[in-house]
């Protein structure tokens, strides 16, 4: 912004007053036409100034200041209690309690707030009894330039650009274009290796034929006797966990760190047990389950949030964060909500030992639809 | 420069000129003339212009706080054991993010107030920024010459919601990581390119282990930088352009009336400062807000009920809720409209929308003034009653986003509130229109009345003759002036189109469109009275006879014996 815009006349100000009559009856040039003439009633012009009392009465006035150096003072005590807080009171769990909250919490926000609050009223308070309290009218004008300026910058341009060439030498000038332009391709391509292509990492997941269910949380294999009726089991595979192998050996688990959240944010399934009769497979997936008990992805269609509100009498897994609801005595069809897609399912068959596992991955990507899907 | 400028002129008595610091600095930077000038600025004085104040003050204590947590947080996802005070997650493997901010709200004196305090202003910062753009709107402030403010307002507003997201996303706790999961999901619906943006953006397949260190960089550096230079654009235009005003007495369009930025606005907005500091700082004290260890560390298999947003993502989660499930499968590829219609398309049209508006506003009204007076919402019916449902429909999208946590309140079926938010979103905003509409059209009727009539009394006197009617009173003339300051307006006329024979040509075509909008806009304004009704309709009080207005009966006018000697009004018109 130029500063040669703040031109003088700008900043004439008068204090206001009946004895200014010009500066608030009708504007001369009205910039929005207001006509006077059509106007109903005559612009009253700035009301007289009316004293305040700590204009006119000594003892308010004091009174007044007293009032902010009361409120400044007690501020600053304030501050020297919050200081004082700090290090009397332990913070966290092991800290003092008042009121079942935590002291050091209540005590530092109780007085750095009301310092501030103090300060703040204070000077407002300064403000309104105390300092001048006369209206100043200060004229606008359009927020264009002359008309004059903004043909000098113009034609400083024009010369500016004349005696550089730059509309004549087409070669220099488009070469330069060409060059900027370009530039554009080492900034996206800098960035490339932001992170990997995608490939086809979103439609498979860690499951494959033969590895164990176990529940989620202690690591446990999972026996088909051990599922009652109605219950539901959150599920993952069994390479997540410290595990014992086929020959008794310990295996480690597979995948660790942030590896594991990747895959975990595939691989979580939720298996459930219906009542055999309830339940209608999708064709094609009658054996996919063991006596009613059937595995689904545990990630929403949706947008992929893992759904476990699990509805045992009419069957319905629903997801909280927006309500998308699966049938899953039908396939893990979409009953209502957002989600456009079933959830896909697990082929399941029992091992050797008895236990659940999977007969191969998931046939279709988990999760959140993307382009690629199809 | 020309060097002789610092010579005194011979012979002419020398004022002692100003030393110390003042030279010292304007020597080397010549800012008194600036000083000069803005020293004892005129800024209008009004409750509705401290809301954008309340965004610049929190937007300051959220960098006070924010560095404070800065010293303290590891924007790191490498997994550690917690092993901090807090017993209740002690051993569990977690994020370094996560537990850092374990450490701030538990092990860091203050850390916590601090936390709470941070996040309390940015609440505070995204609703007075809400909030601010709304005055703006239903008064006209936007109007030339200050569009560009309006768009400058619009960037801060949308970078405030992304840095709100990116912000409660840092912690890393199991809340926030649902949200970012959702994030993902948003991003694989971009047709085309929706994998290579997610992947790209989280280092490869959700979580990894880039994320949240580059969100923190987006977060402390990218976002706050940006932001620093538009709202440092956004107040050197508001000085540029001053302050809009109210209009009143002596307040034009021409002026600005008010006290000094020196002393009186320096301490009110100074004072203004420590009063949000102060507010915050209780808040971060009495009120907690995102209690992280309540939700745990962030496990993709995991989720909890009730999971809702920070309220300015509401609106767009509740889209997320209520959108049919749309979806494309064609030729190998999907299209998912349930997922980019509303977590993409909906913000894009919504700040498309408020981006055009000045200039469709001024494109249908054909104004091209500048307008330093506010209006008064009523007397703009047309554009209050559109922000009227514009809110409506981000309102029924903020009840959709908590149908979850309503249902159970309220004992209705989820799939019930769906409906209802799915239906309202439609017709709810048309009927709020009318509805708007209508009733500022009668408030400009009622001034109008309130002008030639007085106001009621809500006394009711019997006449001799058994009739009863209500007393009217005049009103003082600078409320009668304040109800006059708006402009007449009219609809913009259709252009007359004739062929070389005189015959009107059959296509009005876009100015035909304007044409209409325009009359939609402003014909069925109830005008303000001219100077003859007004003395008119004084006239009839004074010889006493019932009025008669649009064949109603009012009320037998005896103005003089309630409201003063004399119609105080009638005195003033006949002046002019």
């Amino acid at each position: 912004m130029s500063q040669d815009k703040f031109h003088d006349d700008d900043f004439e100000r008068h204090k206001a007053g009946k004895d200014n009559p010009e500066d608030y009856g009708e504007s001369s040039e009205p910039m929005a036409g207001r006509g006077a003439e059509s106007e109903p009633i005559r612009n009253p012009g700035l009301p007289e100034h009316a004293p305040r009392p700590t204009d006119v009465d000594e003892t308010l006035e004091r009174r007044a200041e007293l009032q902010v150096a009361m409120m400044f003072i007690g501020a600053s005590a304030l501050a020297l209690l919050f200081c004082v807080a700090y290090f009397v009171f332990e913070p966290g769990v092991e800290g003092e309690t008042f009121l079942g909250v935590g002291a050091s919490n209540l005590a530092l926000g109780l007085t750095l707030g009301l310092a501030m609050l103090l300060i703040g009223i204070g000077a407002i308070q300064w403000a309104r009894k105390l300092m001048g309290d006369h209206e100043i009218v200060e004229h606008r004008h359009g927020a264009a330039s002359s008309d004059e300026d903004r043909e000098e910058a113009l034609a400083a341009f024009r010369q500016g650009s004349e005696e550089s060439g730059f509309g004549r030498r087409t070669l220099i000038r488009n070469s330069l274009l060409g060059s900027l332009g370009l530039l554009g391709l080492p900034a996206v391509v800098l960035l490339g290796d932001l992170g990997p292509l995608p490939g086809d990492a979103l439609s498979h997941t860690v499951w494959r034929r033969g590895v164990r269910l176990v529940n989620d949380v202690d690591g446990q294999p999972l026996r088909p006797e051990a599922i009652l009726t109605g219950q539901l089991v959150n599920g993952q595979p069994e390479l997540f966990f410290e595990h014992v192998g086929p020959d008794g050996e310990v295996i480690e688990p597979e995948y660790e760190g942030s590896e594991l959240l990747v895959e975990e944010s595939k691989a979580a399934v939720i298996v459930v047990r219906m009542r055999p009769e309830d339940i209608s497979p999708p064709k094609g997936r009658e054996d996919w389950g063991i006596d009613g008990i059937l595995c689904f992805s545990k990630i929403c269609t949706h947008v992929g949030c893992p759904i476990s509100l699990w509805e045992q009498q009419t069957h319905q897994l629903l997801c909280p964060c927006h309500q998308s609801t699966f049938n899953l005595a039908a396939g893990g069809r979409v009953d209502f909500g957002p989600a456009s897609r079933s959830l896909p399912q697990l082929p399941l068959m029992v091992d050797d030992e008895g236990y659940l596992v999977a007969v191969s991955d998931f046939q279709e990507p988990v999760g959140p639809s993307f382009w690629e899907r199809g | 420069m020309s060097t002789t400028t610092s010579k005194a002129v011979p012979g002419t008595p020398k004022k002692q000129p100003t030393g110390g610091p003042v030279a010292w600095m304007d020597e080397r930077t010549g800012l008194a003339g600036l000083a000069k000038k803005q020293l004892r600025k005129v800024f209008p004085d009004h409750w509705s212009f401290m809301l954008g104040e309340i965004a610049l003050w929190s937007f300051v204590v959220l960098l006070l706080t924010g560095v404070f947590l800065s010293f303290w947080f590891k924007p790191s996802m490498t997994e550690v054991e917690y092993m901090g005070s807090y017993a209740a997650l002690r051993g569990l493997p977690m994020s370094e993010a996560y537990a850092s901010t374990l450490e701030l709200s538990f092990d860091v004196r203050g850390g916590l107030l601090m936390r709470q305090m941070h996040h309390w202003s940015a609440n505070l910062f995204l609703a007075s920024m809400m909030i601010h753009m709304l005055r703006v709107f239903f008064t006209g402030a936007f109007r030339k010459p200050r569009e560009m403010n309006w768009l400058i307002g619009l960037s801060l507003l949308l970078l405030g919601i992304v840095e709100g997201f990116a912000g409660y996303s840092l912690p890393d706790d199991l809340l926030s990581g649902i949200g970012l999961r959702i994030a993902e999901g948003i991003m694989l619906s971009i047709p085309v390119v929706g994998t290579y943006i997610s992947f790209f953006a989280f280092g490869g397949e959700f979580p990894g282990d880039d994320f949240i260190p580059r969100l923190y960089t987006v977060h402390v550096l990218l976002i706050p930088g940006i932001l620093l230079g538009l709202i440092a654009a956004h107040m050197l235009l508001l000085v540029y352009h001053k302050h809009t005003q109210w209009p009143g007495p002596g307040r034009t369009n021409d002026n600005v009336v008010g006290y000094p930025l020196l002393p009186v606005y320096m301490a009110k907005a100074g004072g203004f400062f420590f009063i949000v500091f102060g507010v915050t700082a209780l808040m971060g004290g009495l009120m907690q807000i995102n209690p992280i260890w309540s939700y745990g560390p962030y496990n993709p298999a995991q989720v909890t009920a009730d999971s809702q947003p920070d309220w300015y993502m509401g609106w767009l989660d509740g889209g997320l809720r209520i959108m049919p499930n749309w979806e494309t499968r064609a030729f190998g590829y999907t299209l998912s409209w349930n997922v980019l219609v509303p977590g993409v398309l909906l913000l894009g049209i919504l700040f498309t929308i408020l981006a055009l508006y000045p200039f469709i506003e001024r494109w249908i009204t054909g104004d091209t003034r500048e307008h330093h007076l506010l209006d008064r919402p009523r007397n703009q019916p047309t554009r209050t009653a559109l922000g009227v449902a514009g809110m409506t429909a981000y309102g029924v999208l903020w009840i959709a986003a908590g149908n979850d946590v309503m249902g159970p309140i309220f004992q209705i079926p989820i799939a019930s509130i769906i409906w209802f938010c799915r239906i309202g979103f439609f017709v709810l905003p048309v009927i709020t229109f009318i509805i708007t509409r209508r009733w500022c059209l009668s408030l400009q009727r009622h001034d109008r009345e309130t002008l030639l009539h007085g106001y009621e009394t809500g006394v009711i006197v019997r006449s001799p003759d058994g009739g009863y009617s209500e007393i009217h009173a005049p009103i003082s003339p600078v409320s009668a002036y304040n109800l006059t300051t708006h402009e007449r307006r009219t609809p913009l006329e259709l252009p007359r189109r004739e062929d070389a024979n005189g015959v009107p040509a059959p296509k009005r075509g876009k100015e035909g469109v304007r044409a209409r909008l325009s009359r939609f806009w402003y014909a069925d304004d109830v005008a303000k009275p001219t100077a003859a009704e007004l003395e008119e309709a004084h006239h009839q009080h004074h010889d006493g006879q019932p009025e008669l207005e649009d064949g109603r009966h009012v009320g037998i006018e005896t103005g003089g014996h309630v409201g003063g000697d004399d119609f105080e009004l009638e005195q003033t018109t006949k002046k002019s």
